[in-house]
């Protein structure tokens, strides 16, 4: 062993008695618990067998996973249609690497965006012409957890925006109406939000006018994300030095041309980082659709798994349900964090 | 040249006047919320007519006509839906205050675990932040609770520690049960206690009037604390007994239990708010500046005192808010529970709502009662927060 290799690990695990009994202690957990994950789901694993040749095998029976792949990620859309969700996630994800890059952010990617979702939606729906109609009570998988986040923080965000600005104007009565709307939703847990929008929203409608599941959970969704989004655009507000707002109000400028034309656009540019953690977290909050009964990524894993034949491999399931969650939430959290100092320009104290 | 040398105070239309403006806003908005309340509300009363719907909470008194499978207090299926709503609140708060204990733990050392000099120690707990941080709180919630209700039966129940027995049916383990020696030994316990605190008190004055402290002071107070409860331990016996969960027929008997909906919540919970504490608490910790370190450490303070006596402290400042909004994400978090079929608050309401059809008066409660309990913990940590000698310097 080189004497460089040895000085590393003298200064990082064995600095101590102390130090070198955590270390032990850290390989014996490293060993029993991680050794027998990558023995269970690597080399003990069974990745294209039948169920019993699964039940023979020690490990992980991935061929499950392999089997009901396509029911996890797209749920009950129509078989043969399936190419078209795959489609809309390929434009989805193409839009997001293509957001990463800073060079393209202006009123073209915002165009992009907006092309691209009206591709998403197209394709998910269809026209019945050239493609045939799907109705959303058949989208499921990971497309559909997608666009309940996507247009969840959308359309949540001018909502958002508004109330921030509200809860920091001079009116009291508007103060106190955007106060009240955004602790009152803080305060309650988004599934009370969601049941909230599937069982009240048709009572709320005049007779005669129907909702569907999606639309009431999205809805939830919206209502719940916009409250939080308040806040952060808040924290954006706030960080933007009062005689940004007195140079303006010298120069003549109303509170709208101000806001919109002054504050706004630093404020927002602040909280670019917690906006996209507000995704993340929407991301991961639309798995509770589970319980209005939508099937979302995590539900149709669920009903994937619950074919008898599959049903012992359900852990499987769930771990590669967990993957495409962890991969997206994942990267995204060290691309906020990443924004977060390469956006952080002439802010530092 | 005449000149009139009155100023002309430019007047601007009374409807362009701030305040006047301001009103009419805050007009139109009261005015807009109220058309809208008074459209939904009227258009619900004309569907609840419609279909037949009561109004009201008198079905509160009415017979819940359900089991519960889990309950602290006494509760039948011929109990009101009150009770039921009560047994349902239980169960979100014992669930809740124990896994705010136990995620804080957790949380605190793997947060400090995070920024450890030992590369083996500070890598396994940024793997295991990233990893539980990144999925959906309910999709680890079902994997814990099927990997629980997987295991085998009693018969073949697996014993990881001697007297803890994990079964497919739930979790059971040794309670301590009270002896008649129990008061006894209590008394003298406190008494020693006592004695070693006046001890101390005393020691700690002297030492402050000449300089040295009481000799033999350590032995002495070790063993105040620790004599009178072995004379009452000889002189009465055991005070407490291990109550020891026995397999009788198909079943364990005695011990305590846990069913297998409440460890996968728990531990489920645990584990996953304890990777944002433990984000907090190493930002709270990165945020007291260097200088402190190196000042505890030119006074010759060893690591573990820095960390306890000079850096905590201070970090506890930018902990608490953060921190308190994690209790309260970790106590709605507990309405998850529908998703695995524990009786929680939101899983009652929501059979309650089934059975009696009055969705506006159900979800008005559970919303009601998590308000509360948001209210309630936000205000005890602010007391905690605003507490003497923990102003910011």
């Amino acid at each position: 062993m080189s004497t460089l290799a040895w000085g590393w690990m003298r200064a990082n695990l064995f600095k101590s008695w102390g130090d070198a009994a955590l270390t032990l202690l850290a390989l014996a957990f490293l060993y029993n618990v991680g050794g027998a994950f990558v023995s269970w789901a690597l080399i003990e694993a069974n990745w294209t067998g039948t169920p019993d040749e699964c039940r023979a095998a020690a490990g992980a029976c991935w061929s499950a996973v392999r089997e009901k792949h396509r029911f996890i990620l797209f749920g009950t859309y129509t078989y043969a249609e399936q190419w078209r969700p795959f489609a809309a996630l390929l434009v989805f994800f193409g839009l997001v690497l293509a957001s990463t890059w800073r060079g393209l952010w202006g009123r073209w990617l915002v165009a992009f965006w907006g092309l691209g979702f009206a591709l998403m939606a197209w394709l998910l729906a269809g026209d019945g012409s050239i493609l045939a109609i799907v109705p959303n009570a058949q989208w499921g998988g990971l497309p559909l957890t997608i666009m309940l986040a996507l247009v969840g923080n959308i359309v949540a965000l001018p909502m958002g925006i508004l109330l921030a600005l509200g809860r920091r104007s001079d009116m009291p009565a508007i103060r106190a109406l955007c106060v009240a709307y955004i602790e009152l939703i803080r305060g309650v847990p988004l599934i009370s939000v969601l049941f909230m929008a599937s069982v009240m929203v048709p009572l709320f409608l005049p007779e005669g006018v129907t909702t569907d599941k999606l639309l009431r959970a999205q809805i939830g969704i919206i209502l719940f994300t916009a409250a939080y989004l308040a806040e952060v655009v808040r924290g954006g507000l706030n960080a933007i030095p009062k005689g940004h707002v007195e140079a303006a109000e010298s120069l003549g400028l109303g509170y709208w041309r101000r806001t919109l034309l002054i504050v706004l656009p630093q404020a927002l540019k602040i909280v670019i980082p917690p906006l996209v953690n507000s995704f993340i977290a929407t991301f991961k909050d639309t798995s509770l659709v589970v319980v209005v009964g939508l099937y979302d990524l995590l539900n149709t894993t669920k009903t994937a798994l619950n074919d008898p034949i599959w049903r012992s491999f359900f852990a499987e399931g769930f771990v590669a349900a967990a993957l495409v969650y962890f991969i997206v939430c994942f990267f995204m959290s060290r691309y906020s964090q990443h924004l977060e100092v390469a956006l952080a320009t002439g802010r530092r104290a | 040249v005449p000149t009139d040398t009155r100023v002309r105070r430019a007047r601007a239309a009374w409807w362009n006047h701030p305040a006047a403006r301001a009103l009419a806003y805050q007009a139109l908005a009261i005015g807009g919320v109220i058309a809208l309340a008074w459209y939904l509300i009227d258009n619900t009363l004309a569907n609840l007519a419609t279909r037949r719907i009561a109004t009201g909470f008198d079905f509160l008194g009415r017979e819940a006509g359900f089991a519960i499978s889990e309950h602290l207090i006494d509760y039948s299926a011929e109990d009101s839906y009150a009770r039921a709503y009560v047994v349902g609140l239980l169960n979100t708060l014992s669930v809740s205050v124990l896994g705010i204990v136990l995620a804080t733990i957790i949380g605190v050392l793997v947060g400090i675990a995070r920024l450890s000099s030992n590369f083996l120690v500070a890598r396994l707990a940024t793997a295991y932040v990233e990893t539980l941080r990144n999925v959906p709180l309910l999709l680890q919630l079902m994997v814990w609770y099927g990997l629980l209700i997987a295991l085998p039966g009693p018969r073949q129940a697996l014993e990881p520690i001697a007297g803890v027995f994990l079964t497919g049916r739930g979790l059971y383990y040794p309670v301590l049960a009270a002896q008649p020696a129990l008061g006894a030994m209590l008394a003298l316990a406190a008494l020693g206690a006592l004695a070693a605190l006046a001890l101390y008190r005393y020691s700690r004055n002297r030492q402050l009037q000449t300089g040295a402290p009481l000799p033999l002071l350590w032995p002495a107070v070790v063993g105040s604390v620790l004599v009178p409860p072995l004379i009452a331990y000889l002189g009465a016996g055991e005070p407490l007994t291990l109550d020891r969960p026995e397999l009788t027929g198909f079943n364990f008997t005695g011990g305590g239990a846990l069913s297998p909906e409440f460890a996968a919540m728990l531990f489920g919970l645990v584990t996953y708010t304890a990777t944002f504490i433990a984000e907090v608490v190493r930002a709270g910790i990165l945020a007291v500046s260097r200088g402190q370190w190196e000042a505890a450490r030119a006074l010759g303070l060893q690591p573990g005192r820095t960390l306890k006596l000079v850096v905590l402290p201070q970090a506890l400042r930018v902990i608490v808010p953060p921190l308190t909004n994690q209790y309260l994400n970790l106590t709605k978090n507990s309405s998850l529970a529908v998703g695995i079929g524990y009786p929680d608050l939101v899983s009652v309401a929501n059979t309650t709502i089934n059975q009696t059809g009055q969705a506006i008066e159900g979800i008005t409660l559970m919303m009601a009662v998590y308000l509360t309990l948001s209210l309630a913990i936000s205000l005890s940590m602010n007391w905690y927060d605003a507490r003497p000698g923990r102003e910011s310097r």
